[in-house]
């Protein structure tokens, strides 16, 4: 064989694995797109069956309080429900769903019952940009803090710290995601006054521009630093523990010997090697937690008063406003969804094996 | 063929047997570890403080208005809240509907989580699929606000409804975990010996399967206590939950909107309820986490 024959071979045997590479990315990624898609589907449907045959069903009592508190008669609070649900309440119930269905796939969520002339669309756009924010940014602090700590935790095993960094975790992975939130009011705001926790509350200011200015980012940090400091608490715990025995099992493992004994430099072994591989485990863990720590952000916001959209599904399922209870719940279980998406995503780059194969 | 089922049933004492010396065993793994065992007293402590507590100290309901926020003394060992009235008193009584709803969630979600995990295992094929499929599905669905918007259309003023929906809605985390384990059991041999003796589906997963995976079974039952307690109390401490008795969730929620944000005495009233919360969680998490690293010998390789 020729030496330009060996290099052709080479080249298309490397082409073939690229092309695998992509099959097996695409492919996986349409399994997960499908499934994220049919997700939504699901919780929709799950919704619309709950508030028409729920024992209370909020129509009629929507009707009901039509009837008693404003006097309407009852063809005019059924016409009154029908408009704001956007239902046609006399027909079948396929033809309702149906009717859902096209009205969701238009962005039309319907309108407020408490507020009219308010879509939820709109409640959707001017509050969950916040939770987005506060919630991300904690989540993405208390992942790469835990992670870092976690590691310590694992090189440095022998030392006095690690049995109180493992506490600290153990503690912090299991108490309540309230409790921290009233701790930190209790005694940073109201025992030792280290912090203003009334003029804190709201998102922002009111009164400051709204833009890339130096007062308004400060403004939107300051209003969501305890919420922020709720979250990496209440996560940073599991983060760091799952981390510490990940990355004690791949301490163990033969390639990292096999580096040591190439003379690798520590500090590349450490990133590159040990740190990329226990981190692997812990991008799954963090598609399903992102979950619960969204659910979580109903008693968070409340907690600090914090107008984000946790704290108006709040207000809403208090209000018994079904449209945006139904909205808000539908755009919570969708960022979720979105957001596993997002990890499962981050998981198949970092991971050659799904990469190639296409697999978990 | 009747006969030989005989031979293979047991008499009941010797199932009592059976039963005290899963306890032992049971006992003797939390032991082995000493975080564990600190948490199985501490659960056992809250336990007895719930149902024996409540006979020896009486609930105290008088508003004494010279009495409020009174720092701990031996009185009032707690302090006392805002009406003036006994917070250890309230500690001691508001236990007892925590423990009943986590309690009832744990049996019927580790009901429903071991009936359907091992007949999905066991069936296997189309029908496993569709429930591994179903329960997948379930997990991404953000099951705290699902709570709370449940909560909007349901008066959830019973407790036994409460425990029965929380559980419905965590059942498929405990589902999965039980279909793995079967998973791995059901190619035993004694369970292809009961297969082969045609003992029933029954049978095979309550006599021969359930009691190989008991411990198992207690740390998923732990797990759901402590969402159970979480849910529970957060609903409460939202005011989704209409309950008036007195019950820690209660105590944190009037704390709450009665003091804690403007008077700074109000701070044993406040700390009771949420320490006996988390206390009894990190218990709870304690000794469960100590059962897993019995079970899982990888786990142990990080303490």
């Amino acid at each position: 064989m020729t030496a330009d024959a060996v290099r052709r071979n080479a080249a298309s045997a490397t082409r073939g694995i690229v092309r695998s590479i992509n099959r097996g990315i695409s492919h996986y990624l349409f399994r997960r797109l499908f499934k994220a898609v049919f997700t939504i589907f699901f919780v929709t449907t799950l919704i619309f069956f709950i508030i028409r045959l729920m024992p209370s069903n909020p129509i009629e009592v929507y009707i009901n309080e039509l009837i008693v508190q404003y006097s309407f008669t009852y063809e005019d609070a059924r016409n009154q429900a029908a408009s704001l649900f956007a239902i046609d309440l006399d027909a079948p119930m396929h033809i309702q769903y149906l009717d859902y269905f096209s009205h969701l796939l238009r962005g039309d969520l319907g309108t407020s019952l408490r507020s009219p002339g308010t879509t939820v669309l709109s409640v959707i756009a001017k509050f969950l940009p916040w939770t987005l924010f506060s919630l991300g940014t904690g989540l993405l602090i208390s992942f790469t803090l835990g992670i870092s700590l976690g590691m310590v935790m694992a090189y440095k095993r022998e030392s006095f710290l690690e049995p109180i960094l493992a506490g600290i975790g153990s503690i912090l992975s299991s108490v309540p995601n309230y409790v921290i939130g009233i701790l930190l009011v209790v005694f940073l705001g109201v025992r030792w006054e280290l912090v203003p926790i009334s003029q804190m509350r709201g998102s922002m200011t009111p009164g400051i521009q709204p833009g890339l200015n130096p007062t308004f980012v400060a403004d939107i940090f300051f209003h969501a630093a305890l919420p922020i400091a709720t979250y990496v608490l209440t996560t940073i715990g599991g983060w760091m523990l799952s981390m510490k025995s990940s990355t004690i099992g791949t301490l163990g493992e033969d390639y990292v010997s096999v580096a040591r004994a190439r003379g690798l430099p520590e500090a590349r072994i450490t990133t590159a090697y040990v740190g990329r591989n226990a981190a692997l485990p812990l991008f799954t863990q963090l598609a399903i937690s992102i979950g619960f720590v969204v659910g979580g952000s109903i008693l968070i916001e409340q907690i600090f008063v914090y107008q984000g959209i946790g704290y108006q599904l709040l207000v809403a399922i208090s209000n018994r406003d079904y449209p945006v209870m139904q909205g808000i719940f539908l755009i919570i279980t969708a960022s979720v969804i979105a957001s596993n998406f997002l990890a499962d995503f981050l998981y198949s780059r970092l991971d050659p094996r799904v990469r190639i194969t296409g697999r978990e | 063929m009747r006969q030989t089922v005989s031979l293979y049933q047991r008499s009941g004492v010797e199932r009592v047997k059976n039963l005290l010396r899963g306890i032992g065993s049971f006992l003797r793994l939390i032991a082995s570890n000493r975080v564990g065992l600190l948490g199985f007293i501490i659960v056992i402590f809250f336990i007895l403080l719930s149902t024996v507590g409540p006979r020896l100290v009486p609930l105290d309901t008088k508003t004494k208005v010279a009495q409020i926020y009174v720092p701990p003394s031996w009185e009032h060992p707690l302090g006392t809240d805002h009406q003036g009235r006994d917070v250890w008193s309230q500690i001691v009584h508001g236990g007892k509907d925590i423990l009943y709803v986590a309690f009832l969630t744990g049996l019927i979600s580790t009901f429903i989580g071991v009936f359907f995990g091992s007949l999905s295992a066991i069936i296997g094929g189309g029908f496993d699929s569709l429930m591994t499929t179903l329960a997948d599905i379930w997990l991404t669905i953000p099951q705290f606000p699902l709570l709370a918007v449940l909560a909007g259309f349901i008066k959830l003023d019973s407790l036994s409804l409460l425990a029965l929906i929380l559980a419905v809605l965590g059942w498929a985390g405990l589902f999965r975990a039980v279909r793995a384990q079967v998973f791995s059991l059901k190619e035993r041999d004694y369970v292809e010996a009961a297969h082969a003796l045609d003992l029933g589906l029954g049978h095979i997963i309550f006599s021969e399967i359930l009691p190989n995976m008991m411990s198992y079974i207690a740390i998923s039952f732990t797990f759901a206590m402590t969402s159970a307690i979480y849910a529970q109390t957060s609903l409460v401490f939202l005011g989704l939950v209409p309950i008036s008795t007195s019950n820690w969730g209660v105590m944190i929620s009037l704390a709450w909107t009665r003091g804690a944000i403007f008077f700074r005495d109000s701070i044993y009233y406040i700390m009771s309820p949420i320490l006996a919360i988390a206390l009894l969680q990190l218990a709870l998490v304690w000794m469960s986490r100590s059962l897993e690293a019995v079970f899982n010998p990888r786990l142990r390789v990080g303490e």
